[in-house]
């Protein structure tokens, strides 16, 4: 489709700067070059799945493309608001194509009039001709005419609203019945296991525990599973009285961080032992924040690492830091290229989905379980679909990739 | 054995040492090495050379200073290659320190060229959010842009005549050290349908294979190495060329200490086991 | 009711981001709403809570460092910190400082270097971590070792053996290893997902200070 775009895309420009004002080239015989006949049969049909700001001109290819006289090369496509107005050149597409998608979406105002812009609603006049490889045009072909149509829904989307739909379902349905009481199985997480046991070395060994929330946004999903990690890990903290230094690069992040922890001193019932300075902002710039956080890795020394969140090209940076300092370490990501760095760097490392997962593993909540359960049945689902998929079009059956195909 | 018992647990200084002996020796002793060249750098290569001087080449160069080292030979050889076969570019820099060193680059290769600002490229400046700027973008480059970074409104720039948004370029490169690619494919490419190709740095390029396979980049320009194979088909040997051979020598110091460490494992495994059968 | 507010804001934001994908035109069919505007509406909002909350985050490093002044062990780097902030402020507010002169001198001579620095350690790093890393303890660990092996020799020039490991290495990292991140890929996805829509219906509020 790319391909075929860029083709086209450098087409048009070559040839209408080739076609526009020029005349026919005599052969060396002194005869005007023959002209290709017009494409015939010319319709005009709404732009599916738009603001109605365009309309799609088909036609049949010309008798002399790639047949009769084989000298068609390109197609110009003209455009007028009336039947007998000035039809004016929308542009052109290499011989063989049998489409011209016609768009305008940029209303027009004050400062920019734009006479080309295609309202809702309303009716153009389109008419075709070919031009031969030699310059010479052909007649043109019949008018067509069509009307731009708003479309309500995005049909080539639906595929995404189903598997939208069927999700929530699926998620609503586990949900309720894991509030029923329905008792649902996770498999212990290696990384969160060793959660307790590393607040634990950090009260005997009298040190703090760092907590590095990456350099996500407040919105990005791993984020929100790093506080929920952080809920858990402040809290604990604020039973054994140790330290949790929490230094962030967004302040938005700040914020939900500061406010994570403080909920979490006031649950354990220490609201007094909460210091929001040790929840405190660097910088957004990522290397300056590692600079700062690898030196606080050295200076304080801390017990345990965490690292939940979204991680760049810092993670190794900061996990080997955190392995010269002599730290135990647990990391989890969702960003796919630093998940080996943690890997090897660190002791633990929740990779992707476990990091999201934690939060159900470490609440048992009835409501993060049926969330986990309604993953792992969607994921059945996407693996039938894969295996039926690979045997269809390996039988070469397109009816389940036509099923699923997304057209934006 | 007492050598190799030692090899096991090293102090990682020296380590330190011998990367950064390996860095620095070739940058005293230059030497060059031949750079194949690989398909997926090609394919960029024969991009921007089939771009025609209408259409002008859209060049997101979105990293910090921090990765320059990096991604900087690949700007000046894309640069180089258009500016010396009169392609006309449009720049922009979605990273926070982009503006000042994109300013640098193009001004200074513009110079060399003999280019004109304002005709054959320019450079929009920085916009913060990169997701949703592309987004924009794509509606019309003036609605993020309505001046270039030198405060002269885009209408005003002849380069940007009948140029609106992305329908209207002949592609995007897109150079980047962080997660702007991800946006460039997913709300770019994925909404708006162009050509795109990405130059990043080595350490990312094992990720981004995945998206040429499945066709929604055409290109990449892996790291160092990728921006010297670009170098060569321009004919044109820069930083990216220069710094490949202390990458080679960096590489190869890499293995070395990977293949003593596992002689080390294993024959201080095989000595315990020997110990463990005399017991 | 404080709590309230934000979950219903939060539900709405949410429901209409996901509805506008699906209508091209009118959002919902209502007459004079546009999918396209509301989409640009609620995105210049991200944008305008992301500036006004940076004012926080400088407060927070502000008020930070001035309690560190107090602190005998860890005065000089808080001094120089809020020096470094107030040099860079008051130069940028100056017009001609900030393209030539002491702000943009801070910037190209000490800010970038400084920058490249802490990324170059990478290198040495990598280099101590793959040390410890890559022992063939293991048959799995033995396959892990062999692959970055592999993957590591594309970046030597070796003649005729270059062609051979670049084949291996292309297949390798279009098979094997796409393979493996697509798999993790759609699990993130699902996670995603899933934890979009508990943040959309208000299940998930951890985020809130809340379990």
């Amino acid at each position: 489709m790319t391909k075929k775009l860029i083709m086209l895309l450098c087409l048009v420009i070559i040839s209408s700067s080739l076609a526009i004002g020029q005349e026919a080239i005599p052969d060396s015989a002194g005869l005007a070059p023959p002209a290709p006949a017009p494409p015939t049969n010319v319709r005009v049909v709404d732009r599916p799945n738009d603001a109605g700001h365009g309309l799609i001109v088909k036609w049949d290819l010309s008798p002399d493309d790639s047949a009769g006289l084989n000298n068609v090369a390109i197609y110009e496509v003209f455009r007028a608001g009336s039947p007998d107005g000035e039809f004016i050149s929308r542009g052109v597409v290499p011989r063989g194509i049998t489409e011209y998608v016609d768009f305008d979406e940029t209303e027009p105002n004050s400062e920019h009039p734009n006479p080309n812009f295609m309202p809702v609603n309303s009716t153009w006049f389109y008419k075709i001709l070919a031009i031969s490889d030699n310059q010479v045009r052909s007649e043109f072909s019949s008018v067509a005419s069509g009307t731009t149509i708003e479309n309500w829904i995005h049909t080539g989307k639906i595929p995404i609203g189903v598997a939208a739909i069927t999700f929530t379902v699926f998620l609503i349905i586990f949900i309720s019945s894991a509030r029923k009481g329905k008792k649902m199985y996770v498999r212990p997480l290696a990384g969160i296991n060793a959660v307790d046991d590393a607040i634990g070395r950090a009260t005997e060994m009298g040190k703090p525990i760092l907590y590095i929330l990456g350099l996500g946004t407040a919105g990005d999903i791993a984020t929100i599973a790093g506080f929920t990690i952080l809920s858990r890990v402040a809290k604990r903290t604020a039973e054994y009285q140790t330290k949790v230094i929490v230094p962030v690069q967004d302040p938005v992040v700040l914020a939900v961080a500061q406010e994570t922890v403080r909920t979490a001193y006031l649950e354990a019932g220490r609201p007094d032992q909460y210091n929001p300075e040790n929840v405190f902002f660097v910088t957004s710039m990522q290397f300056p924040y590692v600079a700062a956080v690898n030196g606080i890795m050295l200076r304080e020394h801390p017990a345990t690492n965490f690292y939940m969140g979204v991680f760049y090209a810092e993670s190794l940076i900061l996990a080997e830091t955190g392995n010269i300092a002599g730290s135990i370490q647990i990391s989890g990501t969702d960003q796919v290229a630093q998940l080996p760095f943690f890997v090897a760097a660190t002791d633990y490392t929740l990779i992707g989905e476990e990091l999201y997962a934690a939060s159900a593993y470490l609440s048992q909540e009835p409501v993060q379980l049926g969330t986990l359960k309604a993953q792992d049945y969607t994921k059945a689902i996407v693996m039938a679909f894969i295996i039926l998929g690979a045997i269809a079009i390996t039988a070469g059956w397109p009816f389940l990739r036509n099923l699923v195909t997304i057209n934006l | 054995m007492r050598f190799l018992e030692q090899m096991m647990k090293i102090d990682r200084r020296w380590i330190y040492l011998a990367i950064g002996l390996a860095v620095i020796i070739p940058a005293i002793i230059p030497f060059t090495v031949p750079v194949p060249v690989s398909k997926e750098v090609k394919n960029v290569h024969d991009f921007v050379e089939n771009t025609d001087s209408n259409n002008p080449l859209f060049l997101a160069m979105d990293y910090d200073p921090s990765s320059m080292a990096e991604l900087n030979p690949m700007a000046e050889a894309i640069l180089k290659h258009a500016f010396s076969e009169d392609r006309k570019v449009i720049i922009v820099t979605l990273a926070q320190f982009g503006p000042g060193m994109v300013e640098e680059i193009t001004t200074r290769i513009g110079k060399e060229y003999n280019r004109q600002y304002g005709v054959d490229y320019a450079f929009l400046g920085y916009r913060p959010y990169p997701a949703i700027t592309i987004m924009l973008m794509g509606t019309d480059f003036r609605v993020p842009f309505p001046q270039d970074y030198y405060g002269t409104p885009l209408d005003s720039l002849p380069i940007m005549q009948g140029v609106k948004n992305f329908n209207n370029v002949r592609g995007v490169i897109d150079l980047t050290a962080g997660n702007t690619a991800d946006m460039w494919i997913v709300y770019g490419n994925g909404r708006f349908n162009f050509p795109l190709a990405i130059g990043i740095t080595g350490v990312m390029a094992a990720d981004y294979y995945q998206y040429l396979q499945s066709d929604q980049i055409f290109g990449i320009i892996p790291g160092v190495k990728g921006a010297a194979e670009y170098e060569q088909m321009i004919g044109k040997p820069g930083q990216g060329k220069e710094q490949v051979s202390y990458q080679l020598v960096a590489h190869s110091v890499i293995i070395l200490f990977i293949v003593m460490s596992n002689v080390a494992y294993f024959a201080t495994r095989r000595q315990k086991k020997t110990i463990g059968g005399a017991q | 009711m404080k709590r309230e507010i934000p979950l219903m804001i939060v539900m709405v934001t949410g429901i209409i981001m996901f509805l506008q994908y699906f209508f091209p035109g009118r959002f919902l069919f209502i007459p004079f709403i546009s999918s396209e505007k509301l989409f640009e509406f609620l995105n210049d909002w991200v944008m305008v809570i992301g500036i006004l909350s940076l004012p926080l985050g400088i407060w927070s490093l502000l008020k930070a460092n001035v309690n560190k002044l107090k602190a005998a062990d860890e005065r000089f780097y808080s001094a120089i910190l809020l020096m470094g902030f107030l040099v860079m402020v008051i130069s940028g507010w100056m017009p001609e400082w900030r393209t030539k002169g002491v702000h943009l001198a801070i910037f190209q001579s000490v800010l970038i270097p400084i920058q490249s620095t802490i990324f170059s350690l990478l290198a040495f790093f990598v280099a101590s971590a793959a040390y410890r890393a890559f022992r063939a303890r293991s048959v799995l660990a033995t396959i892990l070792l062999l692959t970055a092996f592999i993957i590591m020799m594309r970046f030597i020039p070796m003649g005729p053996i270059s062609d051979i490991n670049n084949w291996l290495v292309e297949k390798i990292l279009m098979v094997p290893n796409m393979a493996a991140k697509r798999a993790i890929a759609m699990g993130i996805a699902l996670g995603a997902t899933a934890t979009a829509i508990k943040i959309i219906l208000g299940i998930e509020r951890t985020y809130m200070g809340r379990d």
